[in-house]
């Protein structure tokens, strides 16, 4: 891909803008105020990537270096509109579901045999698509970078300049938020 | 009252370890408790469970295809953009 970029392929532009469009704005997303904004992130980008794919030298992965190059983009663009900050939750439960001594004051649902059929990917992918859009920005990068897109942890770290620690905690946070949302919406049916 | 043993893990303190533990970043004396721990809880087995599943399910959040018209318009941005 690298190569038939570096080539002028112009196949091969569309094919990966096609790809990596609407990731790339839900990552821009969380560090920008506006939609408009993050499009304007993405493009520019795209921009980028055409003008700077000779600097790409293959040390990272194709996808960290473009997402890293996204995330500089946006990041510059989000410092001049100032990011609301939301509350980060800081535990991974509602502390009023253990007793006292720690323990679950009432049983944890299994959601795979109470509802088997209710799992399948296309009843809960938008629901997890709306859960993902109520995390603190923070948290929502990791999970997106790490749960959506599949990247490592190393390539995780790489892309939003954070430490493995911090991003783990990131993700800690986000991981259980999101079950959260979807445990209420389990119960609910 | 039945006091818990000090090395005991319990499920408030388990539910924070949870993704330590699926990064396998846990000490292995962490590891060890936290293992001895789901043996003994079902709910925080199940717990762990929903997590993954929630994991699996962010996994399959997909992407739209683009319009036709939409990658005509890209095609036409890269060649400007290359000629520029």
């Amino acid at each position: 891909m690298v190569t038939r970029l570096r080539d002028g392929d112009e196949e091969a532009f569309v094919t990966l803008v096609s790809r990596y469009q609407q990731p790339m704005l839900r990552l821009a997303r969380c560090f920008v105020p506006s939609q408009a904004v993050a499009e304007e992130a993405v493009q520019d980008t795209w921009l980028g990537l055409v003008r700077g794919i000779e600097q790409f030298e293959g040390r990272s992965s194709f996808k960290t270096w473009l997402f890293r190059i996204l995330v500089n983009r946006a990041q510059s663009a989000g410092s001049r509109e100032h990011a609301s900050t939301s509350l980060d939750q800081l535990h991974a439960v509602d502390p009023a579901r253990f007793t006292s001594q720690g323990q679950w004051a009432e049983p944890v649902d299994r959601w795979i045999e109470e509802s088997e059929e209710r799992l399948d990917d296309a009843t809960w992918a938008p629901i997890l698509k709306s859960a993902l859009e109520d995390l603190p920005p923070r948290q929502r990068q990791v999970v997106i970078l790490r749960d959506v897109e599949g990247l490592s942890n190393d390539e995780a770290c790489v892309v939003l300049g954070i430490t493995v620690g911090n991003q783990r905690v990131l993700l800690h946070r986000g991981r259980s938020q999101l079950r959260e949302i979807l445990d209420a919406k389990m119960a609910k049916g | 009252m039945l006091s818990l043993r000090r090395r005991d893990m319990v499920c408030q303190h388990a539910v924070e370890l949870v993704t330590d533990y699926l990064e396998d970043s846990l000490s292995r004396r962490d590891r060890r408790r936290f293992e001895a721990h789901l043996r003994a809880c079902p709910n925080c087995t199940a717990y762990v469970e929903q997590i993954r599943l929630t994991i699996k399910l962010a996994g399959t959040i997909d992407t739209d295809e683009l319009t036709p018209e939409a990658k005509q318009e890209l095609g036409d941005l890269y060649r400007r953009w290359r000629e520029e």
